[in-house]
């Protein structure tokens, strides 16, 4: 299926929960926070949380960057 | 100087110099500087993953966030919305509550906005955020941000990056005298002697950047920020001699010949 993934179009596997779209990232779960439809999704629900067709998914983390950079 | 901790929201901190993670080189020149420095509080952005590039490193894999505490920023954000989206988001990332809020007013000075600052604060605290503001030397907005919540507050010394140093230190003195909660000089400072003049003062702990990461051996300037905070703070410890227009003998004039 198609998800808008941190502003660009992406295909990832159908039904997959943030926790499936971590893995297939190839992310680190405990490095990372999720927006699902501008959302924060808790770490704790990573595996119950589903993705659907169209969503808008941002996954963001911790980067170099002392002040405004 | 071990019994002299800094506590913030209950969170004790053992170095007063806190560094921050852009600009430099690479990764490695990033790490050695920080150890260098010797500081426990590293500040990093909070950014987009790259899903494209997945063999890029991790600057969590040079700083272990088990030895230093992890200081995310807003820095980029423009607006109270944006920046508190950015935070919410440090907030689930990271391990403790701790967010360095800047919004940012202008490309050019980048000085903060400060009725966006006391709105997105505002909220943040609301949500249980322990929010440090990144914030104008100014009095007034510091009590303003201490009223809603900030356990501490991180008055600019000059524009971020400029390396001018500490531009009105009567102001920081009277920031310091209006809230009674810890004040981190925050950006602008230069070199070594930048950093002393803020702790002199009184000051908390320094925050800065560029001013390691920009120089031309950044890990012996870290080295350098490093002695400058502790001897600036032994200094406003210790309570300098009173500033005179005319001279005092130091040797005894007693058993002078010919007298």
């Amino acid at each position: 299926m198609n998800i808008s993934l941190n502003g660009e179009k992406k295909e990832i596997p159908d039904n997959a929960t943030i926790l499936g779209l971590l893995e297939f990232l190839k992310t680190q779960p405990e490095r990372v926070a999720v927006e699902l439809n501008l959302n924060i999704v808790k770490k704790d629900a990573y595996g119950t949380t589903n993705i659907k067709e169209g969503d808008s998914v941002e996954v963001v983390a911790f980067m170099a960057g002392g002040m405004d950079s | 100087m071990n019994d002299d901790k800094l506590v913030i929201a209950g969170i004790e901190f053992t170095s007063r110099l806190w560094v921050g993670t852009g600009k430099y080189k690479d990764f490695e020149e990033t790490k050695k500087a920080i150890e260098a420095s010797g500081t426990d509080v590293v500040t990093v952005s909070v950014r987009r993953v790259n899903i494209i590039d997945k063999s890029k490193e991790n600057l969590l894999d040079y700083i272990d966030p088990k030895k230093y505490k992890i200081l995310p920023n807003t820095a980029g954000c423009y607006t109270a919305k944006d920046a508190i989206r950015t935070a919410m988001l440090a907030a689930e990332a990271g391990i403790t509550k701790l967010v360095k809020l800047e919004v940012i007013g202008d490309e050019k000075t980048l000085f903060p906005d400060n009725e966006a600052m006391l709105e997105a604060t505002q909220v943040l605290v609301k949500e249980g955020l322990i929010v440090l503001p990144y914030m104008s030397d100014d009095p007034i907005m510091a009590r303003k941000l201490v009223d809603i919540g900030c356990p501490a507050v991180m008055p600019l010394a000059a524009p971020i990056g400029s390396g001018l140093g500490i531009r009105n230190p009567y102001n920081i003195k009277i920031i310091m005298e209006t809230v009674k909660v810890p004040v981190i000089v925050d950006a602008g400072v230069g070199t070594a002697s930048d950093v002393a003049v803020a702790m002199e003062l009184g000051c908390d702990a320094v925050l800065l950047n560029t001013a390691i990461a920009g120089a031309k051996d950044p890990i012996a300037m870290a080295e350098a920020m490093k002695h400058g905070v502790i001897a600036g703070r032994l200094a406003y410890k210790a309570g300098r001699i009173p500033q005179k227009l005319y001279a005092t003998a130091s040797s005894p004039l007693e058993g002078m010949i010919g007298s």
